[in-house]
């Protein structure tokens, strides 16, 4: 088959391909700074669950929400590169979360 | 003319200006790498949702309140999330096709990644230590389930990063090899995302 061999017809994806946008080296090492005073944050929560009542989880999971993107979408540069890569990724991850949050309410997780 | 077609395709099917021979113009070996990451979110969303499920269902004295090391635990994550800089600074330095920096910056990704696994295996000693076997409660088998699938992927992840590093050391020629580093580089922050999740949704979330 010449699937794999044929010069590619789709340029515009070739192009995003090729072209991704990128960061310098001291770009990432400021966002590896900033994960890990995120980390450092999330800890200091862990000591301090009163101060922060029931915004406690709400918050940790919104700070862990932050660090998983910030990795996804510049560390493994899916916001600069093309979109079927996203879509294969996203896919199987919201596929996951769909999956596993009817899944725990099937177990009455949330009922407590 | 058939010659210069053939100098300008590299060996990873893409010429000099990162065009990809494929349908769709991409890297047919990126987009299966994403494809299985995509499909690795399944896999770790069922034992992150059998642990939070079964995370209550243990004895008295043996739950997580009681063997969680919190301090010791931070120390392995800020590990793994340095390592997710280094990787990324080997791939940059790949696609600069700076031979030596990224063989320098895999290493060190190696090495963090094998000092959070000797981290994981002295925390999983220590517990079964307190008495927290496989089989004791459901609690434990899906903490290490959980933590051992996660802790087999690192472990996976060392040894292609020194495979990589293998290749570059015997192919120094100074050809293209950003698309292997970088196909690593995907699985090696894969495994720091899935650890993001844990760390909070296991340690720093009471049971």
């Amino acid at each position: 088959m010449a699937t794999d061999t044929q010069p590619a017809t789709h340029s515009d994806a070739a192009h995003d391909d090729a072209h991704e946008e990128h960061w310098s080296d001291l770009s990432y090492i400021k966002l590896a700074i900033a994960l890990a005073l995120v980390t450092a944050l999330e800890i200091a929560m862990s000591y301090t669950i009163g101060f922060w009542g029931p915004l406690f989880i709400p918050v940790l999971l919104l700070l862990m929400v932050v660090k998983f993107m910030a990795v996804v979408l510049f560390f493994m540069h899916l916001k600069f590169d093309n979109r079927l890569f996203s879509i294969m990724f996203y896919m199987g991850l919201i596929l996951a979360i769909v999956v596993y949050f009817i899944a725990l309410l099937t177990f009455r997780f949330f009922d407590a | 003319m058939a010659d210069t077609a053939v100098h300008a395709a590299t060996d990873h099917g893409h010429d000099d200006h990162g065009t990809h021979h494929t349908t769709t113009g991409l890297s047919n070996n990126k987009l299966a790498m994403w494809l299985f990451l995509g499909s690795e979110c399944l896999l770790f969303g069922g034992l992150i949702s059998t642990y939070m499920l079964y995370r209550g269902r243990h004895s008295e004295n043996l739950g997580p309140d009681q063997l969680w090391d919190i301090p010791f635990t931070s120390a392995s994550s800020f590990v793994l999330l340095m390592s997710s800089l280094t990787m990324v600074l080997a791939v940059t330095a790949a696609k600069r096709r700076d031979d030596r920096n990224t063989s320098l910056w895999l290493t060190v990704t190696a090495m963090l990644g094998a000092l959070f696994v000797a981290g994981q295996i002295y925390e999983f000693t220590v517990f079964y230590r307190e008495g927290l076997g496989f089989t004791t409660s459901l609690f434990s088998s899906s903490f290490y389930t959980l933590t051992g699938f996660h802790g087999v992927h690192v472990t996976v992840g060392v040894i292609m990063l020194l495979s990589v590093v293998g290749i570059l050391m015997k192919r120094r020629t100074g050809e293209d090899k950003s698309e292997l580093v970088e196909m690593v580089g995907l699985y090696w922050h894969f495994v720091d995302i899935v650890w993001i999740l844990i760390f909070t949704l296991v340690y720093l979330i009471p049971a």
